[in-house]
């Protein structure tokens, strides 16, 4: 060792500067730095599970078993109107990401009590349709595409409710503690989810309501 | 303000340098994207339902690509308006996270109905009309 040490002095010696290998001044992270962009991953691995969903769909979506067919089962007045409940529901929580910028608590909750009536009318426009099919005897377990449709449209309006239980939740926080830094961070996820929310009906109206009328 | 989709709290750049802290960095909203966003999504979504509706167009095909077509469009239309993206965003890693999920994306659905279609004409057993 001391030889060693002893021969790659001189060596050092004649450069100017020695190599660095590490960041001199470690980059100091506010709380909440990453939180965003993890997010964002999160989202796309959510893409990952309902590509999944889709993929079933589009495999599955036209053996009916001798079962009701896209064309017995769905009304797309209802679709559309449930289309509109959630582009509506998009734009409000936008006024609320606006009202939240301008550090407007009352305007930011208000934007949200209307954004979640509207997310609300949309779960509740999906269920009266699912009560409808039950009715009609078109259950999941009635053929393939209706195994696929209730798992693909059912997984959406999943993440939807718990998009309203998260809002409310958000409705209490930003109540109790005001638009500080972390309640604006954690409504700026929720608006990341609730757009991706809108992002991913534009499909499911698409594949499955709009292409099973045209089969 | 109109014009930048994303600016900083703390005016931070894009070099991961700094010796000062931080804060969270978020795409500044405006009235007009979201008014914009809205107004395109409306149409997007208006005329695919008519198209079917009314059934205009007599050829199905024809009106399955239009409306995947403004499908596509209309997800491109709230990613900008309503998620704010853009390249420059977490130094372009939102961006590159996207075209890695779109590509796995692509490769499930497509390669799915892809296979599950020759699976199908393939191995299912003829019914009795295909029967010699």
């Amino acid at each position: 060792m001391s030889t060693l040490a002893a021969v790659r002095e001189p060596e050092l010696d004649q450069h100017e500067e020695e190599p660095v290998f590490y960041l001199v001044d470690e980059p100091v992270h506010g709380e909440g730095y990453s939180t965003m962009f993890g997010f964002w991953i999160y989202i796309m691995s959510d893409c990952l599970l309902f590509a999944a969903l889709f993929a079933t769909f589009g495999v599955l979506g036209a053996n009916y078993a001798a079962g009701p067919a896209p064309k017995d089962l769905f009304d797309l007045k209802l679709v559309a109107l449930n289309t509109t409940m959630l582009l509506l529901s998009s734009i409000t929580y936008g006024f609320a990401m606006l009202a939240m910028q301008k550090n407007r608590v009352l305007w930011t909750e208000a934007w949200l009590v209307v954004t979640a009536f509207f997310g609300l009318c949309f779960i509740g426009i999906e269920l009266y349709e699912f009560a409808d099919f039950f009715r009609e005897g078109a259950t999941p377990q009635r053929s393939a595409f209706l195994s696929s449709f209730f798992t693909l449209v059912g997984t959406h309006g999943l993440h939807v409710t718990t998009g309203l239980i998260w809002m409310v939740t958000l409705m209490v926080q930003v109540g109790w503690y005001g638009l500080i830094e972390a309640n604006k961070r954690r409504l700026m996820c929720l608006s990341m989810f609730w757009h991706f929310l809108d992002i991913v009906w534009i499909g499911v109206f698409t594949v499955v309501y709009l292409l099973g009328m045209l089969r | 303000m109109n014009d930048a989709h994303v600016t900083t709290h703390h005016g931070h750049g894009h070099a991961h340098g700094h010796t000062h802290a931080h804060g969270a960095v978020y795409p500044v909203a405006t009235l007009r994207d979201y008014l914009t966003g809205f107004g395109l999504s409306v149409v997007l979504t208006a005329i695919p339902f008519w198209l079917v509706m009314s059934g205009v167009i007599e050829n199905k095909t024809i009106t399955a690509i239009l409306i995947m077509l403004m499908a596509a469009v209309q997800i491109v239309v709230h990613m900008i308006y309503f998620l704010h993206m853009n390249a420059k965003a977490e130094s372009g890693w939102t961006l590159m996270s996207l075209i890695f999920t779109v590509v796995v994306l692509a490769i499930a659905l497509s390669g799915s109905m892809w296979i599950m279609y020759h699976l199908k004409v393939n191995m299912m057993p003829p019914t009795m009309s295909q029967m010699p």
